[in-house]
């Protein structure tokens, strides 16, 4: 059996250029599937963890995906406000350790703004519990100005001290400007892969000056507040979107989600967001399967070309293999010696692969998160790639019995006189 | 196993091949002696391929008694027939008898990577390198084409290797199987005797097949397969009705 192995490897040898070929298609399907897995994963996490270290997102009542979509995601908009008085009345809740207003509907160049509380910076977290950073900057301290998302940052190419207007209303709807009161950039956040890199943060006293000369959401023909007068109003928003809610102790989550479902001043709506975005992750989950199959089928595809050219290469072996039997090899050890080779192959493949991937995270990771938002880790493999790794290979153990088979069938059928 | 007696015996031996309805040999009686050198000859059809695979124990006859070597072929398991070729039948084919990516002296070499028991009888006088080289070297080989791979050899060089390949560790048969069809009919005379003369000198009994009868004169024996298998001879006789 050691001769056969070493003259398997000498034959190998001799065939490298096809094995080649084979090999390194196996390791970038591999590779592909890997990354995939790792993207999916990955995207998986940053949703479900678009928000951490919350308790509740309270708003008008509505359906819970979609209060999560428009108060986190900056997607959609809320059908109702939720009254001042009525956030005031859940924030010195006994139970409640902070709040903090979230106030949406205006936008900047089709990003979202923001109205919200100093507050939400040192409150606000995502991913594992990460902290919002700023990249430069701070936060916003007065009313004319802004903090910005990094992405927000790269695509306009805006810097600290830079100048911006905003747009009341969004996409179509996004008709009229705010071009009397520009704000001044103050901040940019460091990039965490959630919607608040496509943000632009404003204090809710901004938004309420924006508004201060609307009427029903349009501007009140002939009045016009200048920047300068409007701190001398009053800039107390009457309503905000949403809320978010930190508690003392978890342990009171579902009394206080009660106590808002329940609330007597307005219908009011309050939701988990882990278990919202789950809900909602589940809902999109198609693309995350299609993703999956997409990338087992190249899978497939690489396998079926270490079939086929192991397939082909048997005719032109036919003389190589009586020999073989010439000299004392058995059909099995025939069979044995095409099986292996197919392993092998697909072994080595998959392990180019895993190198491939490894290459191709260090170097593309930042470019990843930079231009795409998409993380991904470069970290070793999890069990779970070291499972499917086993399955890729496994499945090239089965599709390297058909050229076994073959070969076995040709030397039993051929003896010691191939039929060329 | 002892030189003096039989060193193959078929009796009453029928083979047909899987998926046809005539039998290709139906052989009643055939012996040789150990130590004899026999040229078997026979058109293509009569069934010299099979005869062959029946004998290196690669195919099994479905009815008769095929003995190699004292051996009962089909009461022994097919791991005791691949054992048996490895270790006492040396195997000489017509063409492309050589792994091209070897070199000549490592092709010579395999059997003894093989079989055990044939690596012992090669190296039973010295190293297993010295006795290839002495083999090459009686079959006429220049050291300067043994580091050689196989495929650079001209064809006669090539069966010349494949020769000290059938007979290194001095195997009890040697099989050969129209060795000499690639050559010209100057070399194919040298190539026979050359083989005779080894075969001789191991003691080995030499099949020798041939659908050129001129080449019968240098052989102890000549066994016609269309005398020797009347599936052979049957169909010989419908050919020359109709």
């Amino acid at each position: 059996m050691m001769a056969m192995l070493k003259l398997a490897a000498h034959s190998a040898w001799a065939r490298r250029l096809t094995l080649g070929v084979t090999l390194f298609s196996i390791a970038i399907s591999t590779a592909m599937l890997l990354s995939v897995e790792r993207i999916r994963l990955n995207a998986r996490q940053s949703f479900t963890q678009s928000v951490s270290g919350v308790d509740l997102v309270v708003g008008a009542r509505t359906g819970g995906v979609q209060l999560m979509l428009y108060s986190v995601f900056h997607v959609g908009q809320a059908t109702n406000n939720i009254e001042w008085t009525s956030f005031a009345a859940l924030a010195g809740h006994p139970a409640v350790a902070w709040a903090i207003p979230l106030s949406l509907g205006d936008s900047h160049r089709g990003f979202a703004v923001l109205g919200t509380s100093a507050e939400y910076f040192p409150r606000f977290r995502y991913g594992d519990g990460r902290w919002l950073k700023f990249s430069d900057g701070k936060a916003f301290s007065r009313v004319f100005e802004a903090v910005i998302g990094s992405e927000v940052a790269a695509r306009l190419n805006y810097r600290v001290g830079d100048s911006i207007t905003l747009t009341h209303g969004f996409g179509n709807q996004a008709l009229t400007e705010h071009a009397d009161k520009p704000f001044a950039i103050v901040g940019i956040l460091e990039a965490t892969g959630t919607a608040v890199d496509r943000t632009v943060h404003i204090s809710l006293e901004a938004m309420t000056a924006l508004h201060l000369d609307w009427v029903a959401g349009a501007p009140v023909p002939g009045l016009s507040i200048p920047q300068n007068y409007v701190e001398k109003f009053d800039l107390r928003p009457k309503e905000i979107t949403a809320a978010l809610i930190g508690l003392k102790s978890r342990a009171d989550v579902f009394r206080m989600q009660r106590f808002v479902n329940e609330f007597r001043g307005e219908p009011l709506l309050a939701v988990m967001p882990g278990v919202a975005l789950d809900e909602l992750w589940q809902t999109i989950g198609m693309v995350e399967r299609a993703l999956f199959a997409v990338s087992a089928l190249v899978i497939v595809v690489g396998l079926c070309g270490l079939v086929s050219t192991l397939l082909a290469g048997l005719n032109e072996r036919r003389r190589e293999l009586a020999i073989l039997r010439a000299l004392g090899a058995g059909p099995g050890d025939v069979f044995m010696m095409l099986a292996i080779e197919g392993v092998l192959v697909t072994t080595a493949g998959a392990m180019l692969g895993v190198a491939v991937l490894y290459a191709a995270t260090h170097l593309a990771a930042g470019w990843l998160l930079a231009q795409l938002g998409v993380v991904i880790a470069a970290q070793w493999l999890s069990p779970a790639e070291f499972g499917l790794l086993s399955l890729v290979v496994l499945t090239g153990l089965l599709a390297s019995l058909v050229p076994g088979w073959r070969a076995w069938r040709m030397s039993l059928a051929d003896g010691l006189t191939p039929r060329v | 196993m002892s030189l003096i007696g039989t060193a193959i015996e078929l009796d009453q031996v029928l083979y047909r091949w899987p998926g046809q309805a005539e039998a290709c040999l139906d052989i009643p009686a055939l012996s040789v002696a150990a130590g004899e050198r026999v040229f078997l000859y026979g058109p293509s059809g009569s069934g010299k391929s099979t005869l062959l695979g029946l004998l290196g124990g690669v195919n099994v006859a479905q009815r008769g008694r095929v003995s190699v070597l004292g051996r009962e072929m089909r009461a022994i398991g097919a791991r005791q027939r691949d054992r048996l070729r490895a270790a006492h039948i040396g195997f000489l084919f017509q063409q492309f008898n050589l792994f091209p990516w070897l070199s000549a002296i490592d092709n010579v070499l395999l059997p003894a990577s093989f079989s055990a028991e044939r690596k012992v009888r090669a190296t039973s006088e010295r190293p297993l390198r010295d006795e290839a080289a002495r083999l090459l070297t009686q079959l006429d080989l220049a050291p300067s084409l043994w580091g050689k791979s196989a495929a650079e050899l001209s064809v006669g060089q090539q069966q010349r290797v494949a020769a000290a390949r059938a007979l290194i560790g001095r195997p009890q048969i040697v099989i050969a199987d129209e060795p000499t069809s690639a050559l010209d009919a100057a070399r194919q005379l040298a190539f026979v005797d050359l083989l005779r003369r080894e075969c001789a000198a191991a003691q080995a009994t030499l099949i020798f097949v041939s659908h050129d009868e001129r080449l019968a004169v240098h052989f102890d024996r000549q066994i016609s397969l269309v005398d020797v298998n009347r599936a052979a001879n049957r169909a010989e006789l419908q050919g020359s009705a109709s």
